[in-house]
């Protein structure tokens, strides 16, 4: 499954790890909220980075005191009709000031790249590789947007109140 | 009427883009029809029984000519030469082919029409009073808002896979012609005690398989809040709406587990984390809106033109004047309500030819502007009196002047078994049924206000419970059969219908619905008593009576 971030498809570093499986080594890590909520000192001594799928029926607050500390919060989709770690990212990011890699996994389609990248999704887990190809032009679909968000793109009436000024000045 | 700026106008035509390009990766294997399901959904595309079924916006139900023009080229070019106007200001067609349904979008584009969240689990076209900006009374024209909601909720990057479907709805007047007691959020414009103007705000209404009369979460919200409290709403919902169970996943479901005081518990908190968020409206944004509605420039008319008093004396003209024609905020002018339930048509229908007349007749009598209702009908909003007689004799030459605007045989329906593949029972030949038993005009002026709804299943797409007769067809051994509710309604005192007995057949609906219109003529204390005030004084046992003794 290609792993899109920054627009491209990388390499991805972090390993998942499923729960009961010993660690090996000091690589970046990717566990389950109930690994990391055992012994999150734990894992968060280690040398290398720490990621946490965080499931999308469980309240952030469990995660909130570990956020500065993670290199990834994993948001999961377990189908594409199924829209709550959108309202996880945009809480993560716009009220808990988040700014690490928040990645969005489970069934990701081009189809949700535009409102995903708005909620705060920096990091894709894409199902298909035409999909992940398509990333970039899939991200020209859309110019215009009505609502504001924490992704600092500026909104229609934004942009109709500028033109307005501008407009005034000139006169 | 709202004219879209550039901004507008590119969004509607990146999201054609957008949808072509699904299409094509449908056609071409590369998306599965699961996968291409939600995408079609989230852009009004059905599969039904026979075809694909392409349903439009017509947001807050106003219409220019020149888009009602597009509406007709779309049926014709795309389609069956006719379309279908929805409880929900929205129109569709019923046999457009998936390859052609880019084309039609984008024809539709050209005239600021869309199809953006007309079905799937995201935020509905918003809807509002059809007579939003001329009726008499109104607080102020609720369109404004109704455009802003609508720009908030189009294409929202949290709230487009919801639980579950999510309907708004706006009024701004007294008496309720938007039925906002049984959307997900309803919105009563209001002026509170400074003269500031804000609204009462009602969640959780719906019908369907659990049907609830919306219950009022904060009786005064500012204008300027409203887009963030709605935010704060709908956050509470897609976090913990139900994904569990389709017939639970409503807004309304939630509600109710939680109660309304422990929800509006959670939507406070919310709303107060939340902060500012830039969804606060300042007077500049609102004006900003505000200033491209453009209204007509009326003219200076007598309150009793010459015309009309003339016209008086023709019986046809002055049954359908009383009928159909309805005060209008300035004097001299009405606005005149067109009947799309002909005696034995399939209520809410409009052929091509139709649409083109309707649009030339908006363009030479109402400034060129049409709305939509949720009862199916449509109205030129701006008729000056004096052409009242002019426009009923082209009216009713194309059989739009039926005089029942209101009355039995001005019925609701979904489409039903003829299309649906959710249908349980056919809808529309119950309809048609009844208008020809009511086809007598002084029958049907002689009873009154008599709404009858007709869902062909529990999904209440006709909105059955809130009929004042309610028609719900079911399935009993293979068989069409129809539960009979009477006394709902679905104005500021809505109500759900209570149910008179059991199932009858098919064949003996329009019987038993006689029988129940019988009793209530013979029942009634006096003729102005509505059918379901009659209802209300009598409970229902009456009218089971009448209806059961002899069957």
């Amino acid at each position: 499954m290609p792993l899109v971030k920054n627009a491209r498809i990388i390499t991805d570093l972090f390993v998942h790890v499923a729960d009961g499986v010993e660690l090996a080594g000091d690589g970046a890590i990717l566990v389950t909220a109930e690994r990391f909520l055992a012994d999150p000192e734990a894992l968060l001594r280690r040398a290398g980075k720490v990621g946490v799928i965080w499931p999308n029926n469980r309240d952030l607050d469990g995660l909130v005191p570990y956020l500065d500390r993670l290199a990834v919060v994993a948001l999961v989709f377990p189908t594409f009709r199924d829209g709550r770690a959108y309202s996880q990212a945009r809480l993560l990011r716009e009220r808990h000031g988040y700014d690490g890699e928040l990645r969005a996994t489970g069934q990701i389609l081009r189809d949700q790249f535009v409102f995903m990248t708005r909620a705060g999704f920096d990091a894709f887990e894409v199902k298909k590789d035409a999909d992940a190809d398509a990333f970039a032009d899939t991200m020209k679909r859309y110019s215009v947007f009505y609502q504001p968000t924490g992704d600092g793109r500026v909104t229609a009436l934004h942009r109709r109140q500028q033109l307005r000024h501008s407009e005034s000045a000139e006169q | 009427m709202y004219a879209y700026d550039e901004l507008d106008r590119t969004l509607i035509n990146e999201r054609v883009s957008e949808f072509r390009d699904q299409v094509k990766r449908r056609l071409s294997g590369e998306l599965t029809e699961d996968e291409f399901k939600i995408l079609r959904l989230q852009n009004g595309v059905y599969l039904q029984l026979h075809a694909y079924m392409f349903r439009v916006a017509i947001p807050y139900g106003t219409l220019s000519s020149k888009q009602m023009r597009r509406f007709a080229h779309v049926a014709r070019r795309y389609d069956r030469d006719y379309g279908h106007f929805t409880t929900r200001q929205n129109i569709q067609f019923n046999w457009i082919k998936l390859s052609e349904l880019p084309d039609a979008l984008a024809d539709l584009a050209e005239v600021g029409i869309h199809a953006m969240q007309t079905s799937g689990n995201n935020m509905r076209n918003v809807t509002s009073d059809q007579w939003a900006g001329v009726a008499p009374g109104e607080i102020e024209d609720p369109r404004i808002w109704s455009e802003l909601i609508r720009q908030h909720t189009t294409l929202h990057p949290e709230f487009s896979f919801l639980p579950r479907k999510f309907k708004i709805a706006i009024t701004a007047s007294e008496h309720d012609r938007a039925a906002i007691k049984i959307h997900d959020i309803g919105l009563r414009l209001h002026k509170n005690a400074d003269g500031e103007t804000g609204f009462e705000v009602l969640v959780g209404g719906g019908l369907g398989r659990t049907p609830f009369i919306a219950k009022t979460i904060k009786p005064f919200v500012p204008g300027r809040d409203i887009l963030s409290y709605i935010e704060a709403i709908l956050r509470v919902y897609n976090q913990y709406g139900r994904r569990d169970n389709i017939y639970k996943a409503r807004i309304k479901i939630l509600v109710h587990e939680l109660g309304i005081e422990k929800f509006s518990k959670e939507v406070d908190e919310e709303w107060r984390l939340m902060g500012d968020v830039g969804l606060t409206l300042d007077h500049t944004a609102i004006e900003e809106v505000r200033s491209r509605f453009s209204y007509p420039a009326y003219e200076k008319l007598p309150h009793m033109p010459d015309e009309l008093k003339q016209a008086a004396h023709d019986p046809l003209f002055e049954r359908w004047r009383k009928n159909s024609v309805f005060p209008h905020k300035v004097q001299g002018y009405s606005i005149v309500v067109l009947s799309l339930k002909p005696v034995g048509g399939p209520p809410g229908d409009a052929s091509a030819d139709q649409m083109d007349a309707i649009a030339d007749l908006a363009d030479r009598y109402s400034f060129g502007e049409i709305r939509v209702g949720h009862e199916q009908n449509l109205a030129l909003p701006h008729v000056a009196k004096r052409d009242l007689p002019a426009l009923f004799k082209t009216l009713d030459r194309l059989g739009l002047a039926t005089p029942n605007v209101n009355l039995v045989t001005d019925i609701i329906a979904c489409p039903g078994l003829d299309y649906c593949s959710l249908a349980n029972a056919r809808s529309i030949p119950i309809a048609q049924e009844l208008t020809r038993r009511f086809a007598n005009h002084d029958t049907a002026s002689l009873i009154g206000r008599l709404h009858i709804n007709i869902s062909g299943c529990i999904n209440a797409c006709g909105h059955h419970h809130v009929g004042h007769i309610g028609i719900l067809g079911v399935e009993k051994n293979g068989e069409e059969f129809y539960q009979i509710t009477i006394g709902g309604r679905a104005d500021e005192n809505a109500q759900m219908g209570t149910l008179i007995g059991p199932a009858v057949p098919y064949a003996e609906v329009a019987d038993v619905i006689e029988d129940i219109v019988e009793a209530y003529l013979a029942l009634r204390d006096r003729p102005e008593e509505l059918f379901v005030d009659a209802v209300k004084r009598l409970g229902v046992e009456p009218f089971k009576e009448r209806v059961y003794a002899t069957r």
